[in-house]
């Protein structure tokens, strides 16, 4: 059964409050449940990214809530909120942002080593998911040694290993071929079918858009549409 | 993993670690080597000095130091001089009985030190048999005496002449006597050459009229370095009745150089300590810069900012563990060559140095310490310079630092 894991009400985000002030954010209201696949569009500037990070409790608003499975995240500080980011969100970033020094395997290990996981469970998880994206003969790769898309896939893989509520994605396509793009997310919209595992995308791409239940349209801080969710053509879910 | 990935980030940039690692290696290198050469030269400065004539420690009665009478000096204590020959440390001691007199030969007369000792123990003090240049070296029991070159030569006389000494004997008695001269010692000091007069104890205790008297007993000791120790062990056993001093209250002026000569190697080093210091900054400077973007995702994704500062500092400090491991491993085998071929000197400064009874060379010295001091500074240095990440990770905010 479905569940609020996201819920913000009113967010505002201003910057320059003194002089001329400029709305990154301006009452947005968002209630995500579990196991959605929603993509955040909109323009350049229209506060997606802005929104990510509040969801993901980067950025704090200017007035405004967010709710994650019933905590309130702009209540914690510092050594809470990076525990709490650590333990209930998935972060995949644009440029990747693996650790170069660190293999995919180690990778992967890295966020459930900062969770003090035992050496057992960590080992059983990685290869799980290094099978999952379909990445079992490059484990002992190095970043560098890997394409844009097997990084990619990575560092979802590095999201997903600590088990979050949900996962933010923040244009993850945008650095990659076509057809890379299309493997990633296919790949993830697979984890969202077959383990409810819900993601959050803000994106141009239209791949991304192709591939969501729910598409949420932003323009100058404001929701100015919020699709309900549609059943999708894409072959992925009719199988 | 945090140790690996600390390891691994050291490597992330070969040539600047390299260049940071060289430079701290060849800091460590020259810190070392001058510390060393500092305190070789100056240990043998001490040595040459103490074994000339003072001792490393000396024992007096109280007061002596200031007014060197008779009338200051104190009784032969057996049981006294058997504790201070038994202290740990000890190699030797050698009791003397000295008095300013006047010594005559002929038709001229000078004053000179008339000094009363054991003469095996002060050979093995001072080596003074190796000064002889003529005659031979005194007995215990001769009733002769041996007189610096110098002197002999101003009273026109040689050995087997007769030298007559004249002055105050202990308690404002008489003193006076003439003895033939068993051999002439040189020292390379004129002052020195020209006003000394050996004797052996015994017969200067009884031309002073001070049987069993003593004005001093003077210390070998086998470690320089538990010099401060004995004297205090001999304070505690000697009591207030006596004053125990070491070379550097006996001869403060030579103290005073190995201090100020000291300070200015200080400066020396300290400027050195300045150009490491940059060095180790400007690599954590472009360290942090560099890696902002990836300081920013970690914390982003859950790694706590007391972690990652952490790892920062660990990264500093291996990469200057390396540079002192390395800097200490090429400063080893030269110091330890230059310890056992020390730099000699040639020429006229050889001369001038051996006129003063100094051997001419420099040696390094092979002391732990060294290594141990300045590898510590270093790792100091770096532990203040790791504190910069601290605050550079604690300011971070992840979302402007994940901004390309």
């Amino acid at each position: 059964m479905n569940h609020t894991v996201i819920d913000a009400h009113n967010l505002v985000k201003v910057y320059d409050e003194k002089t001329i002030p400029l709305y990154a954010l301006n009452g947005v209201h968002l209630h995500i449940e579990s196991g959605e696949f929603i993509a955040i569009k909109g323009p350049s500037g229209s506060g997606k990214t802005t929104l990510l990070n509040m969801i993901g409790g980067l950025d704090v608003p200017s007035t405004g809530e967010v709710i994650i499975d019933g905590t309130n995240i702009n209540n914690l500080k510092g050594n809470a909120l990076i525990d709490f980011r650590l333990n209930n969100i998935g972060f995949v970033f644009q440029s990747y942002n693996l650790i170069p020094v660190l293999t995919a395997r180690e990778n992967i290990e890295f966020i459930m080593l900062l969770q003090k996981r035992s050496s057992k469970e960590i080992n059983t998880r990685v290869n799980e998911l290094l099978k999952q994206i379909g990445l079992e003969d490059k484990a002992d790769k190095r970043p560098g040694e890997l394409s844009g898309g097997q990084q990619q896939r990575v560092a979802v893989a590095r999201a997903l290993a600590p088990k979050p509520k949900f996962i933010l994605a923040d244009e993850p396509t945008a650095n990659l071929d076509s057809v890379s793009a299309g493997n990633l997310l296919d790949m993830m919209l697979q984890l969202n079918i077959q383990e409810k595992m819900t993601f959050v995308f803000s994106t141009h791409d239209q791949r991304v858009i192709e591939r969501a239940r729910r598409v949420i349209t932003l323009e100058d801080g404001k929701i100015v549409q919020d699709s309900a969710p549609k059943k999708i053509t894409h072959p992925m879910y009719e199988n | 993993m945090i140790a690996k990935l600390s390891w691994r980030n050291l490597w992330r940039n070969k040539t600047r670690s390299l260049i940071t690692v060289t430079s701290i290696s060849f800091a460590v290198l020259l810190a070392v080597l001058m510390q060393s050469f500092q305190k070789g030269v100056f240990d043998h400065l001490v040595k040459n000095v103490v074994s000339f004539y003072t001792g490393y420690i000396q024992v007096h009665k109280s007061g002596y130091w200031k007014e060197k009478i008779l009338d200051n000096g104190f009784l032969l204590n057996d049981s006294f001089q058997n504790k201070i020959t038994r202290l740990p440390g000890v190699k030797g001691i050698v009791p003397r009985l000295e008095s300013f007199m006047l010594v005559s030969g002929g038709s001229f007369t000078k004053g000179c030190m008339v000094v009363g000792t054991v003469p095996a123990l002060e050979n093995q003090l001072t080596g003074l048999q190796e000064k002889i240049t003529a005659g031979k070296y005194l007995e215990a029991n001769d009733r002769s005496v041996i007189i610096a070159e110098g002197l002999a030569g101003k009273l026109k006389l040689k050995t087997d002449d007769t030298l007559i000494i004249l002055g105050q004997g202990y308690q404002g008695s008489m003193a006076a006597g003439k003895y033939p001269i068993k051999g002439l010692i040189h020292f390379g000091s004129p002052e020195l050459n020209d006003g000394f007069v050996y004797m052996p104890l015994q017969l200067a205790q009884e031309l002073l009229s001070a049987e069993n008297l003593l004005t001093s007993i003077v210390l070998d000791i086998s470690d320089p370095l538990q010099m401060e120790s004995i004297q205090n062990n001999i304070i505690s056993l000697s009591g207030e009745g006596y004053e125990t001093m070491n070379w550097k209250e006996l001869l403060p002026e030579i103290s005073n150089h190995i201090k100020a000569d000291g300070a200015s190697l200080s400066i020396f080093t300290g400027i050195l300590y300045f150009i490491i210091g940059f060095g180790i900054f400007g690599t954590i400077l472009m360290m942090s810069v560099e890696r902002k973007q990836e300081f920013g995702m970690l914390i982003a994704i859950g790694m706590k900012k007391v972690k990652l500062s952490l790892m920062l500092i660990q990264e500093t400090l291996l990469i200057s563990l390396i540079g002192v491991l390395i800097g200490i491993l090429l400063s080893l085998p030269l110091i330890l060559y230059l310890h056992l071929n020390p730099i000699r000197l040639g020429g006229q400064i050889a001369k001038v140095y051996e006129q003063f009874g100094f051997e001419p060379y420099f040696p390094t010295s092979i002391e732990p310490g060294i290594f141990l001091q300045q590898s510590t500074f270093v790792l100091i240095i770096a532990a203040l310079l790791g504190l910069y990440p601290l605050w550079y990770i604690h300011k971070l905010n992840p979302v402007q630092a994940m901004k390309r």
